[in-house]
């Protein structure tokens, strides 16, 4: 990157806006302390809490969900609420692989569900990314229940709502086993999440990352000044599509099975949910976010589904009114009445 | 009768009394989202609301049929006021995304709260006689219910078509929902007209869930099941607009009803598929403002 020569030369008077964009740019991309925090509990809850690793891999998946999301709402500011569709997708296609061509090869079966949720998700964002609102909205939660019928139309090849059970895949690099803890499956799990992240960081950090905040703020401004917005959009649809790919293939590799309730709409609403809850165009929203929304699933959902359900809906008026930008929102703003408290 | 005429029939008469419902259901909530622009996800909550309330008037309280649907609809569109002074009106101005979280946020709510107090299992009314069994038009016999329910449909699209055209304070709304700027600096209260509008919606919702347990059934998740469908038709018809609301009802009754009847495996793919090829071609819907 052409930025880091800038970085280590002292800002001089003479610099261009050029160069003093590019300095901005590379500064927000170093890589600060905290951010190994969530890595150093990822890996801590793996020894505190060795019998919950199959629990803990789900968590990671709706991580790596959440954080494909972030890249379009957050950062794009795209609203959808079909984003289950390449969820979907993505389970279906390591599902698929596994039935019809035999082929169980974990990590090449995640490279597959990349490529056809990427895919699709650059067709559907091609036609899609031009419309805006209420049209976007219908349009994206159209799409996915769309595929949720064809696929329960054609239930012979995708087992519809009974799902195809009993899929089993080989060692992850022809190592290591899935066992019974779930051992396998979280550290499975968390090393492509942190592959996935760090990619995610860099599109944002990098320019292409700043076009799409720009368009996420004005998209008129963005017009004016030249930037090619709808081709920025499709990209980063594509990306996120991608991504979402990934995060329904390995739900399907650690769970064994997938059903169509996958493309379910209350799926598009949960990431969503979990993503609002940490907090949009944050980057760790997404861990947080993710994390709080399944344990406290996991844990009231227990008690009561209805006592849950209505909780979540509470969660959702008290983050409108009071806290817009999420939990992280929240730190944030303590962050800086104390700091102003102490000068 | 021919057997292929008779399935037609039957296909036009099922499709138009559900678009009916499809019509009575959405229409407030097209002229609100064309009004403020709000995206106003718990509109499903207030027609389930509406639903409950007849089947608590009916069964508990033995109060018939007809009057309980409209006590429903008058005491919902009361209630409905409370909740958009206090939390709606702080939300016009923000974004598509904070509208879409807080009235899921309600929606959600109400699902829960009437699953504990009415339990998952859908509810059924007693019906007066008259609307049990078929009522003989000549050629053919009909269900009577679906017959009354057309029957209510037209009464008011005809009530709800004098209002908007005819009126003061149609003319307003009309006003408003074209642009409502200008509406405002010539003198007419935007808000206030909003919450009458809103009020009128959901209570024209609750009157469309009271009409629907006899013809779909009527469990806490009716709040988000017909939800899709009454956003699809305001989508599709265009916001604002009560002939793009009517004529993308019937559109979307009569097509859904025919895709179950003839493909009953394709099921819902009808409508989706039509909303996605309207909306491609008239991103704004029939009759919307681009």
């Amino acid at each position: 990157m052409a930025a880091s020569e800038t970085v280590s030369a002292p800002a001089k008077a003479t610099e261009t806006a050029r160069e003093r964009a590019a300095r901005y740019i590379a500064s927000r991309h170093r890589f600060r302390w905290v951010e190994a925090l969530p890595w150093l509990l990822a890996v801590a809850a793996f020894f505190a809490f060795p019998d919950r690793m199959t629990f803990g891999s789900q968590v990671a998946i709706m991580v790596m969900f959440a954080l494909s999301l972030d890249l379009i709402l957050g950062y794009a500011g795209i609203v959808t609420l079909g984003h289950a569709a390449f969820f979907g997708l993505g389970a279906y296609t390591v599902a698929l692989m596994m039935v019809r061509l035999g082929w169980n090869e974990p990590i090449s079966g995640l490279f597959a569900a990349a490529i056809v949720s990427a895919f699709f998700g650059f067709i559907l964002g091609w036609f899609l990314l031009r419309y805006r609102g209420l049209t976007l909205l219908m349009l994206t939660l159209a799409t996915a229940i769309m595929l949720q019928e064809a696929g329960n139309l054609r239930s012979d090849i995708s087992g519809g709502y009974d799902g195809l059970p009993g899929l089993t895949f080989k060692p992850v690099l022809g190592l290591f086993d899935y066992d019974l803890y779930g051992h396998t499956s979280y550290l499975y799990a968390l090393a492509v999440l942190a592959v996935v992240f760090f990619f995610v960081r860099r599109i944002v950090y990098s320019p292409f990352g700043q076009a799409l905040t720009g368009i996420r703020e004005n998209v008129r401004r963005m017009h004016a000044i030249g930037s090619p917005v709808h081709r920025r959009l499709v990209t980063v649809y594509t990306i996120a599509a991608g991504i979402a790919g990934i995060a329904g293939a390995l739900f399907t590799q650690t769970n064994a099975y997938v059903t169509l309730t996958v493309f379910d709409f209350d799926n598009s609403a949960k990431v969503m949910v979990m993503l609002i809850l940490g907090g949009t165009g944050r980057l760790y929203g997404a861990f947080i976010g993710a994390t709080v929304y399944m344990i406290m699933e996991d844990k009231l959902s227990k008690l009561s589904p209805t006592f849950w359900q209505f909780g979540i809906g509470l969660l959702l008026v008290l983050a409108v009114l009071f806290a817009p930008r999420g939990l992280l929102g929240l730190i944030e703003k303590a962050e800086n009445y104390l700091s102003k408290r102490k000068s | 009768m021919p057997q292929y005429a008779n399935i037609a029939v039957s296909i036009l008469f099922d499709g138009l009394a559900y678009a009916m419902f499809l019509f009575i259901t959405s229409v407030g909530l097209s002229v609100t989202m064309g009004l403020m622009n709000f995206v106003n996800l718990a509109h499903g909550a207030f027609a389930m609301a509406g639903g409950y309330l007849v089947v608590s008037l009916t069964r508990t309280l033995g109060v018939p049929f007809i009057p309980s649907l409209i006590i429903a609809a008058v005491v919902v569109g009361a209630v409905s006021i409370l909740f958009e002074r206090t939390l709606y009106s702080r939300l016009y101005r923000a974004t598509d995304l904070e509208q879409v979280l807080l009235t899921i946020g309600l929606a959600f709510m109400a699902i829960a709260t009437y699953t504990y107090f009415y339990g998952p299992i859908p509810k059924s009314v007693p019906l007066p006689r008259w609307l049990e069994g078929d009522v003989n038009l000549g050629f053919r016999a009909f269900p009577s219910y679906r017959a009354f329910l057309i029957l209510v449909g037209a009464v008011l699209i005809a009530v709800l078509w004098y209002g908007f055209e005819r009126t003061n304070i149609g003319a307003k709304i009309r006003a408003a929902v074209d642009n409502r700027r200008m509406a405002q600096s010539v003198g007419i209260n935007v808000d206030r007209l909003f919450t009458l509008t809103f009020a009128l919606g959901s209570g024209l919702a609750a009157l469309g869930g009271g009409l629907a347990i006899q013809l779909l059934g009527l469990n806490p998740s009716f709040a988000v099941i017909y939800l899709v469908l009454f956003l699809i038709v305001v989508a599709v018809g265009g916001l604002g607009s009560l002939k793009g609301t009517l004529l993308a009802a019937l559109v979307l009754g009569i097509f859904d009803t025919a895709g179950k009847y003839l493909f009953a495996d394709a099921g819902g793919f009808f409508i989706y598929a039509i909303t996605v090829l309207v909306l491609l071609v008239k991103p704004a819907g029939f009759y919307g403002r681009e």
